[in-house]
């Protein structure tokens, strides 16, 4: 982790002291690989002031100051997708530029190397690679041998490091806040653990270096803490 | 550790929820989204729109609506009722809905989960099952379909066990001989619901006092409990509700 932007203290005492350098209303490109909604995302950019614009063009992408890739579902299915509209090279390019990046769920899953899937045997899948590592299905049973439901559907608490990444996207967040979960995968835990949460195993709930994001719930769905950590991340794009 | 959830479900007929909503501060207490609005500030988990339209026409409004809900509400919501095919199921995503859940289509034709379980991931996948206690004493239960006109002779748990299979995300369960009844879940079938599948099981029909929420936790053991009335009417909030989970040691987000 030894690549990580300073803690970015935005607008805090101080108040909104930098707009001169940041942009007021950054166009953030929702990617849109045809899985699931989008629109409750693209509407919570909106409401914090983002230039929210969906899209599957490589061109908008790079064009964009900040990248949301949403999603729900299987990996296998979104990679090919993803690989078939082309999108692969231009979300890498984007994270090599420092694009704020926002990978929600699927996601965030699609930001490793592979993720397994249970179809026909266990067969791995190759994602994005930004970060290492495959992503599994959640066990069913914790250490001591008791089953817990899978999916991971409802609200979950979710504990943040003191990693300046996490500071910036939790900013007047409290830690161990409820955040809405739905999903039966997770990514594995490493040097871009940021957040974690507790379901029959601990997971990493959010991960994330420099200004590259993966979040396991939805934001957007939420309620208030969710709305706070979309301001969050549109101001860390502001501020760019 | 994961909160139990509770859930406002509303009727809902040609865009409108039905049923009478007594709330005093609603500007149009007949608006499905406003209502869902008020229940997330009130603390709700997420909310379910159950579309009881009865004629296939007239469809286009209730997705209209879940586009509406998409953009305007912040937590996750379902839309149930009027299902008969992958495409219906589509349409409905497509417009925004988080999940959809359906009843007497996936009787008719089990394979309806699967398909849909395949297209949109288990999590977007209800199976809502209505059960009826098989006289007789013993703890045996029938789903019923069409609203609980009828009876199928397949059993309750069995039928829990095969939507799980077909990938179900969720099953809702909801007691026939409680509903309506105010006398709390009927946490014996809830039980056994929850006890036979590994996914989420959302106890439905009977609540009409605050304690039945923490009796279908802690004795149904329910992953989350739905109300309609009692919510609508204003005999509790929700914030009440998951106070007096609290106090008997439920974890909830409050």
């Amino acid at each position: 982790m030894g690549t990580l932007e300073p803690n970015r203290r935005i607008g805090d005492a101080e108040g909104a002291t930098s707009s001169i350098t940041g942009k007021l209303k950054p166009k953030i490109v929702v990617v849109d690989y045809h899985k699931g909604n989008i629109r409750s995302v693209e509407r919570a950019l909106e409401d914090s002031g983002a230039d929210a614009v969906i899209s599957d063009d490589s061109a908008v992408i790079g064009r964009a100051d900040a990248v949301v890739l949403p999603g729900v579902g299987a990996f296998t299915d979104a990679m090919e997708t993803i690989e078939s509209l082309r999108l692969a090279d231009p979300l890498r390019d984007a994270i090599a530029r420092e694009v704020p990046f926002l990978g929600i769920c699927l996601g965030q899953h699609l930001l490793f190397e592979a993720g397994e899937e249970h179809a026909a045997g266990v067969e791995l899948t190759r994602g994005l690679g930004i970060f290492p590592g495959v992503v599994r299905r959640m066990p069913r049973v914790d250490a001591e041998g008791r089953a817990y439901k899978i999916p991971h559907v409802g609200w979950n608490k979710v504990f943040f490091s003191d990693d300046p990444c996490a500071q910036a996207l939790f900013r007047n967040i409290g830690c161990g806040s409820h955040f809405y979960f739905t999903h039966s995968y997770i990514v594995p835990d490493g040097s871009a653990t940021i957040a974690t949460t507790t379901h029959s195993v601990e997971f990493p709930s959010v991960v994330g270096k420099g200004v590259v994001f993966g979040v396991q719930f939805h934001p957007e769905k939420s309620s208030d803490v969710g709305r706070m950590m979309i301001d969050n991340f549109v101001d860390l794009v502001r501020q760019r | 550790m994961l909160a139990k959830r509770v859930i406002p479900c509303m009727d809902v007929k040609d865009g409108r929820v039905v049923k009478g909503v007594n709330f005093v501060n609603l500007r149009d207490a007949g608006d499905p989204i406003e209502l869902a609005s008020r229940y997330d500030e009130e603390g709700a988990d997420e909310v379910i729109f159950l579309d009881i339209t009865a004629t296939s026409d007239r469809r286009d409004t209730t997705v209209a609506l879940a586009g509406r809900a998409s953009e305007e509400l912040h937590l996750p919501y379902t839309v149930g009722g009027g299902f008969r095919s992958v495409d219906d199921i589509k349409t409905m995503i497509a417009a925004g809905a988080d999940k959809v859940s359906i009843n007497s289509a996936a009787v008719k034709d089990p394979s309806l989960i699967t398909f849909a379980s395949h297209a949109f991931g288990c999590q977007a996948i209800i199976v809502a099952i209505d059960a009826k206690r098989v006289a007789g004493g013993r703890d045996r239960w029938e789903v019923y379909t069409a609203g609980g006109r009828n009876a199928t002779g397949i059993d309750a748990v069995e039928w829990a066990r095969e939507a799980q299979k077909r990938g179900a995300g969720e099953i809702l369960l909801t007691s026939m001989d409680c509903d309506g009844s105010r006398e709390g879940f009927d946490c014996a079938l809830t039980r056994a619901v929850a006890r036979s599948v590994e996914i989420p099981v959302i106890a439905s029909g009977g609540v009409g006092d605050i304690e039945h929420f923490s009796q279908g936790i802690l004795e149904g053991e329910a992953d989350a409990v739905l109300a309609a009335s009692v919510f609508h009417f204003g005999e509790m909030t929700i914030r009440e509700v998951k106070e007096d989970m609290r106090r008997h040691g439920i974890e909830v987000r409050l």
